[in-house]
C-alpha cells in the first residue's frame, strides 16, 4: 500500500511509510475503542433481556444505541481521584499497561488474508505472550491502590493466571500442530474451502479442545464466571475499586479489547478464520489458489467474516456472564488445573495420534497434513520466502531483506 | 508533489534511519530501566522497571527479525517477573519491608562485580571481527521453523551444502534430558512442600501424647490457631 502511494501519488517514501503506519495503528485503535462502545451497549441490552428488563431505551432514539457514548462523555467529565496512600506512578501507569498489552496483541492479529498490522512468523505465540501482559496492569492497579479490596483482586488475578495459562497454551498448540505453522495467516489459509475444513471439525479431539480453549479464554479475560479479580458483589470492584473517570474506562477498553481478541483468535485457530462455511469466492472463481491476488472486495468479505465470528464469540461470553454464577477461587483453580489441563493434554495426544494414523481425515484427501506443509517449506528455498518478506516490508519501512543463503 | 514544500522537518524525517532510531530507543529504554531496577527501593516498582527493561529487549529481538526469541522473551521473562512480583508483594507487603535499603558494603561489592562483568562483555563485544550495522543483520522471516528443525538435527540454513541427505545429531536428547530433569525437580519441590506441611505435629496432639491423663481443655492459644480457630 505504501508502494502504491509512492508510485502513483508521488509522495516521498518516508511520508507514505509513516502515513501507512499511522493508518494501521489508528485502525486497530478504532477496532478496540469503537468495539468497546458497541460491546458495552450490547452487554447492557443482553443483560437486561436475560434479566427480563429493557435496558437502555432512550439515548439516541430507539434501543438506546448511543448509551455508551453518553457514558463515555460522563466518564470524561468525572473527577480523577487517587487515594492518599496510593503509589502515584504505578496507580497512573496501570491502566495504560493493560490497554497497551491489549493493543499490542492486535498488531499481530490478521483480519483477512493480508489485512494484518504486522504479519509475524510466530503470530499465535506473540498474541498469547502479549495477552499475558494485560494481567500485569491489573496486578499493578491492585497493588498501587493501597486498598484491601484492590489487593485481594490482584492476588486472585495472579492465582488465576497461574492456573489458566497452562491449559490455554496447550489448546493453542493444537491448531499450530494441524497447520504446521505458528503464523496466524497461514493457519487461517489452511482452513479455506468448505466449512468442514475448519479445524474445529478436523477430528473429535479438536472439537472438544475448542471448548476447553473457550473456557480458558474466558478465564484469561476475567469474564464471569471467572471475574474474581473484579467480583463486584464481594470486593466492591476488585482491582479497579479506586479508579474513576478516564483511567477506569481504559481498563474497560482493555477488557473488551481482549474479549474481542480471544474470540478472534478462537475464530482464526478453530473456526475457519476469514473463510466462510461456503467458499463463495472459490465457487465464483474469484480467487485461484492463494488469495494473494484476490481483489479487495474479497478481503473486505473476509474481514466481515472474521469480525462476525469474533462478535458472536463475544456475545456468547456475555450470555455466559449473565447466566452462570461466579466461581470461588479454589473452584477456578480446580476447573483450570484439574479439569482443563488433563482434558487438553489428552486431546493434544489424541490429535497427535489422529495426525499420525489418519493424516488425511476420515475421507481420504480432504486435509493436507502438517508434515506435508513443513516438507513443502523445506523444498522451497529462501527466494520463495522473500514473497512473505515483501508483505512484511510493506509495513516496516526500514526492514531490509538480506538473502542469507545466497 | 514537491519535496521542498515540507521544509526542514522533511529532511529530518527522510534523513532519519528508522531502524537505527528504534534500535537506540529500545536499547535506551532497556538500559535506563535496568538502572532504575537497581536504584528504586520499592519491590513493585523494581518489578515494573524489570518488565520494561525485558520488554525493550524483546523489542530489540523483534527489530532484528528474531521474532521467536522476542516472543519467548515476553512469555518467559515478563511472565516470570509477574509471578516474582506477586511473591514479592506477598512476602514484603508488611510495612518494614516496603522500602528495601541496600547496605553500603553490598553496593560496593555489586558495583565491583558489575564493572568486572561489563569489562568482560565490552571486551567480548569488540573482539567480534565482522561487525554489522544494525539493520544489516536482519534474518530472513521464518525463525521458529529452522530452530525447531535444528533441534531435531536438520539444519535448514545449511540446505545448500549438505543437500539434506541425513540429519546430523540434534539437540533433541539433551533437550529431553533437561526437561525431564526439570519435571523431576518440580515434582520433588511439590512433594517436599506437601510433606513439610503434614509433618508439623499439631500442638493439640503434642499435649495429648505428653500427658493423656489430663483433660485436653483448656487448649492453649497456639493450638487453637493451628487447629483452625476457636469454635
Amino acid at each position: 500500500m505504501a508502494e502504491f502511494l509512492i508510485e502513483t501519488a508521488g509522495l516521498p517514501a518516508w511520508l507514505s511509510w509513516t502515513a501507512i503506519a499511522v493508518l494501521s495503528a489508528v485502525l486497530i485503535l478504532n477496532v478496540i475503542a469503537g468495539g468497546a462502545l458497541v460491546f458495552i451497549w450490547a452487554e447492557r441490552k443482553i443483560a437486561a433481556r436475560i434479566q427480563d428488563r429493557l435496558g437502555p431505551t432512550r439515548t439516541g432514539g430507539r434501543f438506546g444505541w448511543l448509551q455508551s457514548l453518553a457514558d463515555g462523555i460522563k466518564l470524561l467529565a468525572k473527577e480523577d481521584l487517587m487515594p492518599d496512600g496510593a503509589d502515584a506512578l504505578l496507580f497512573r501507569i496501570a491502566p495504560y499497561v493493560s490497554f497497551c498489552a491489549s493493543f499490542c496483541a492486535f498488531i499481530a492479529l490478521p483480519f483477512a488474508f493480508d489485512v494484518v498490522g504486522q504479519r509475524l512468523n510466530v503470530g499465535v505465540f506473540f498474541v498469547v505472550a502479549v495477552l499475558g501482559l494485560e494481567v500485569f496492569g491489573v496486578i499493578l492497579a491492585g497493588y498501587a491502590s493501597a486498598s484491601k479490596w484492590s489487593l485481594f483482586g490482584a492476588m486472585r488475578e495472579a492465582a488465576q493466571v497461574v492456573s489458566y495459562e497452562v491449559p490455554l497454551g496447550m489448546c493453542v498448540v493444537v491448531p499450530v500442530m494441524l497447520a504446521g505453522s505458528m503464523d496466524l495467516v497461514t493457519i487461517g489459509e489452511k482452513q479455506a474451502g468448505w466449512g468442514s475444513n475448519w479445524f474445529i471439525f478436523h477430528d473429535p479431539f479438536t472439537f472438544i479442545i475448542f471448548w476447553v480453549y473457550y473456557t480458558c479464554a474466558l478465564a484469561s479475560v476475567n469474564r464471569a464466571p471467572f471475574d474474581l479479580a473484579e467480583a463486584e458483589s464481594e470486593l466492591v470492584a476488585g482491582f479497579h475499586t479506586e479508579y474513576s473517570g478516564l483511567r477506569w474506562s481504559f481498563f474497560f477498553m482493555a477488557e473488551y479489547g481482549s474479549m474481542f481478541l480471544v474470540s478472534a483468535l478462537a475464530a482464526i485457530l478453530f473456526l475457519g478464520a476469514w473463510n466462510g462455511p461456503v467458499p463463495v469466492s472459490q465457487l465464483l472463481g474469484l480467487s485461484d489458489g492463494m488469495a494473494a491476488n484476490a481483489p479487495y472486495a474479497l478481503r473486505l468479505l473476509g474481514c466481515m467474516n472474521l469480525l462476525l465470528k469474533a462478535t458472536v464469540g463475544v456475545l456468547v461470553m456475555m450470555w455466559i456472564r449473565w447466566t452462570l454464577p461466579r466461581l470461588r477461587i479454589d473452584q477456578v483453580m480446580t476447573t483450570c488445573l484439574k479439569y482443563c489441563t488433563p482434558i487438553a493434554a489428552a486431546m493434544f495426544a489424541g490429535v497427535m495420534l489422529w495426525q499420525l494414523f489418519l493424516p488425511g481425515g476420515l475421507v481420504a484427501g480432504s486435509f493436507q497434513n502438517a508434515a506435508g506443509v513443513r516438507e513443502g517449506w523445506l523444498e522451497q528455498s529462501n527466494n520463495q520466502e522473500s514473497v512473505n518478506e515483501d508483505a512484511l516490508s510493506d509495513i516496516v519501512p526500514s526492514r531490509r531483506i538480506v538473502e542469507v543463503s545466497r | 508533489m514537491n519535496h521542498e514544500t515540507f521544509g526542514l522537518s522533511t529532511n529530518l524525517f527522510a534523513f532519519l534511519d528508522w531502524h537505527d532510531f528504534f534500535f537506540l530507543l529500545f536499547a535506551g529504554v532497556a538500559c535506563v530501566a535496568a538502572v532504575m531496577v537497581v536504584l528504586s527501593d520499592n519491590v513493585v516498582r523494581m518489578a515494573l522497571h524489570l518488565v520494561l527493561s525485558l520488554g525493550a529487549t524483546a523489542g530489540l529481538f523483534f527489530l532484528a527479525g528474531a521474532e521467536f526469541v522476542g516472543a519467548m522473551q515476553l512469555m518467559i521473562y515478563v511472565g516470570g517477573t509477574l509471578v516474582l512480583l506477586v511473591f514479592g508483594v506477598m512476602l514484603t507487603a508488611q510495612t518494614q519491608l516496603v522500602a528495601l535499603r541496600t547496605p553500603a558494603g553490598d553496593r560496593v561489592i555489586a558495583g565491583i562485580l558489575a564493572a568486572a562483568l561489563l569489562a568482560v562483555l565490552v571486551q567480548a563485544a569488540f573482539s567480534i571481527e565482522s561487525w554489522q550495522k544494525p539493520g544489516q543483520g536482519v534474518a530472513t522471516a521464518p525463525t521458529a521453523t529452522p530452530l525447531g528443525m535444528a533441534l531435531v538435527g536438520v539444519r535448514v540454513d545449511q540446505v545448500a551444502e549438505e543437500n539434506l541427505v541425513r540429519p546430523k545429531s540434534g539437540y533433541l536428547l539433551p533437550f529431553e534430558i533437561v526437561s525431564v530433569h526439570l519435571l523431576v525437580v518440580l515434582v520433588g519441590a511439590a512433594y517436599l512442600a506437601r510433606a513439610k506441611r503434614r509433618r508439623i505435629p499439631r500442638s493439640v496432639d503434642l499435649v495429648a501424647s505428653a500427658d493423656s491423663t489430663k483433660p485436653r481443655l483448656p487448649v492453649t492459644a497456639s493450638s487453637t490457631l493451628v487447629a483452625g480457630g476457636p469454635k
